[in-house]
């Protein structure tokens, strides 16, 4: 799960880590409040979207004056910004944060996530802050450095000052802040589950203060249970809204820009379903996985989820039943189809346990289904019938 | 012979009073599997619905009954301590198919079992099967047939869609291995490599991967070093847009890394037989079997 920078930055906040004063606001005359209560002279209008890259798409402005910050909040507020990351359309832009200006003398970057080739956290620091960090680690490897934190002993102070050292902050105020802002840093990201901390850039400003100018923090969707908290700060705009449906009833779904709507068990299968229909020519609508043990209802859920789409030209059922049964999936199917009406050709494959007794309810059920023995023949019949 | 599990295996399901762990103790025991205990904190001295007796700790389950493996169905917020208990223990086959369990939790799994002699399988995994001798975890048993081919897989149903390819074209299989789709798991691509290359009873095998992390390579490099047995391969997720997240935890593209086409461009430099249609994964292994000389043996 993702959260806004602002959001981040209050976690952030809680465990030392050093970031500038600001304010959250819905509305232009919020922003400008916002800027008064902060006081000074120069501030920054940030758009909070969950998108990464949105200083170069036009989403934060530096602020001279309050009126200023009203012109460049009337400007950032509800405008479609778009990011190498937002995709096309861009991401309606509701909320902004109102932050202090700060005197920039370097920019860093420090990240810390989970290395899965050894199965330990790493900490990352780097000189080319506010750069693109994958392109740093593809173009001049050298400049990344990386402590790994061994669980039993936790992030160990020696390796605090070895970041400090690479990144040259050697002068004794630095080495404390900065020493004070990784150990935040790393206990924020233990106490909350994250799954990705990202500081880009870090910056020393010209009175030698080390500050996180950004903040990005992804959480283990696995661990929000014990978060109620970080639960709280999520935003339905940000995602889409098939996708928060999905949610609802236990289903794994990400939304594509295909015309093959996809229902399949398992996630593995489910990417494989997608590879063999863009195999023979199509492209999916969805990646959809119904889970292991589910019901004729979730089943139906997942159909209306699918038939909601108006680009979905044809629908593939792949289904290879383990604990989940071949007839509970055709009960499913059928009972969806009843209620919902079906407008599009739906192809269906059956294979595992109680597969003659699904196929046969279809067959028995009147439906109009194109039953397919193997998942290649029921992808090629899928992408002929959304072509037709 | 097999790899990790046979007829000699002795399980202990720890959970098995729980509504997934009862199901598949059931299942477990018909496909012949010799389920010996149960571990509940706090029924110890009960018996499970399946006449099995249940124990408080893993460690008196394992004193008295001699077992020398544990299959995990504990809810995620309790599993980590479930395995730990069973690492513990000196359980040497730990299977876990919990799915769900928080990353933080395994990465102190992780470190235990660096220091410990026992082998973790999973999480979030469908279990392992050597057919006709035991069965562990989630799987259908019926689709599977006692043979010569192993199956290796970061995911489950697909593991059966390769097992069912195999099954319909006569060919059987030595074990099933699912490693599970998690960011941390126990067991790698790399050590079920290592273990079918080194059983005479595997002729050859099919490894099913996924988009993310770099096991596959990791097992490919090794494959291409030191595996002369025929392997087809299959990398799932070749159209999954970047960055997001496809089911498993862990199947993820990030920042240009784990992409299926750089998997299957380093299995098939390794002279692995990399299939684009996961509908091939069965035929290909039965060519592959043809044109070795090994059809034969692998249909017996």
């Amino acid at each position: 799960m993702k959260v806004h920078e602002y959001q981040g930055k209050e976690i952030l906040r809680k465990f030392g880590v050093a970031t500038l004063d600001g304010r959250v606001a819905f509305s232009v005359d919020e922003a400008v409040e916002g800027a008064k209560e902060l006081g000074g002279d120069l501030w920054v209008v940030k758009a909070q979207i969950h998108a990464g890259g949105r200083g170069k798409g036009g989403g934060v402005k530096l602020a001279r004056s309050l009126d200023e910050v009203r012109e460049h909040s009337d400007a950032i507020l509800g405008m479609q910004l778009k990011t190498h990351q937002t995709g096309p359309d861009g991401q309606e832009v509701k909320r902004l944060y109102i932050e202090q200006g700060c005197n920039i003398a370097r920019e860093l970057y420090v990240g810390m996530l989970l290395d899965r080739a050894v199965g330990r956290l790493v900490i990352m620091a780097s000189t080319e802050g506010g750069m693109d960090i994958e392109k740093v680690a593809e173009e001049t490897p050298e400049l990344i450095h990386k402590v790994w934190i061994d669980p039993a002993i936790g992030f160990a102070d020696y390796q605090a000052r070895q970041l400090c050292f690479a990144l040259g902050l050697t002068e004794k105020k630095q080495l404390r802040q900065a020493g004070k802002f990784l150990r935040g840093l790393y206990e924020a990201y233990v106490a909350y589950d994250c799954s990705l901390a990202e500081i880009n850039p870090l910056v020393v400003t010209n009175e030698g203060d080390v500050l996180a100018l950004d903040a990005k923090l992804n959480f283990d969707s696995n661990a929000l249970y014990r978060h109620k908290d970080v639960v709280e700060m999520r935003d339905l705009d940000e995602e889409d809204p098939s996708e928060v449906e999905a949610g609802k009833y236990g289903l794994s779904f990400i939304k594509l820009d295909g015309t093959i709507g996809c229902l399949v068990n398992g996630a593995g299968l489910a990417m494989a379903t997608m590879d063999t229909i863009k195999l023979f020519g199509g492209e999916p609508a969805n990646f959809l996985d119904v889970g292991g043990g589910a019901t004729a209802e979730k089943v139906a859920a997942a159909f209306g989820i699918i038939t909601s789409d108006p680009a979905v030209k044809a629908i593939f059922v792949n289904i290879f039943g383990g604990i989940m049964k071949c007839d509970v999936i055709a009960e499913g199917v059928i009972t969806a189809v009843r209620e919902t009406g079906l407008e599009v050709p739906l192809v269906v494959r059956l294979e595992g346990t109680n597969v003659e007794k699904g196929k046969a309810m279809l067959a028995e059920s009147g439906l109009n289904i194109i039953a397919a023995d193997t998942m290649a023949d029921g992808a090629k019949a899928a992408v002929a019938a959304a072509e037709a | 012979m097999a790899i990790l599990v046979d007829k000699n295996t002795r399980l202990l399901v720890q959970g098995i009073t729980g509504k997934h762990g009862s199901f598949h103790t059931g299942q477990a025991m018909e496909y012949g599997t010799q389920v010996v205990g149960g571990v509940v904190p706090g029924k110890g001295g009960q018996t499970s619905d399946h006449g099995v007796p249940i124990f408080n700790t893993v460690r008196e389950a394992v004193a008295a009954t001699g077992a020398n493996a544990t299959s995990i169905y504990v809810p995620p917020p309790f599993a980590a301590d479930a395995i730990l208990e069973a690492i513990d223990a000196e359980i040497p086959v730990i299977i876990t198919i919990t799915e769900g369990i928080p990353v933080k939790d395994m990465l102190a799994v992780q470190r235990a079992l660096e220091d410990s002699n026992s082998r973790l399988v999973g999480p979030n995994c469908p279990g392992v099967i050597t057919p006709g001798e035991c069965k562990i975890g989630i799987m259908p048993g019926h689709i599977h047939k006692a043979g010569k081919i192993g199956v290796l897989s970061r995911s489950g149903t697909l593991t059966y869609e390769a097992v069912g390819q195999l099954t319909a074209l006569g060919i059987g299989q030595s074990t099933c291995v699912g490693i599970g789709g998690d960011p941390i798991i126990g067991t790698k691509f790399l050590d079920v490599i290592k273990l079918f290359a080194d059983d005479d009873d595997t002729l050859g095998f099919i490894m099913i991967g996924e988009i993310g992390g770099s096991a596959e390579e990791e097992g490919a490099a090794y494959i291409a070093e030191h595996v002369s047995k025929p392997v087809v391969g299959f990398i799932a997720g070749q159209t999954a847009p970047p960055g997001r997240r496809m089911g498993h935890a862990g199947a993820i593209v990030s920042g240009g890394q784990g992409t299926a086409q750089g998997k299957m461009d380093a299995m098939s430099a390794a002279g692995i037989a990399v299939v684009k249609s996961p509908s091939d994964m069965g035929i290909t292994m039965k060519n592959l079997l043809a044109e070795r000389g090994l059809l034969e043996a692998a249909l017996a």
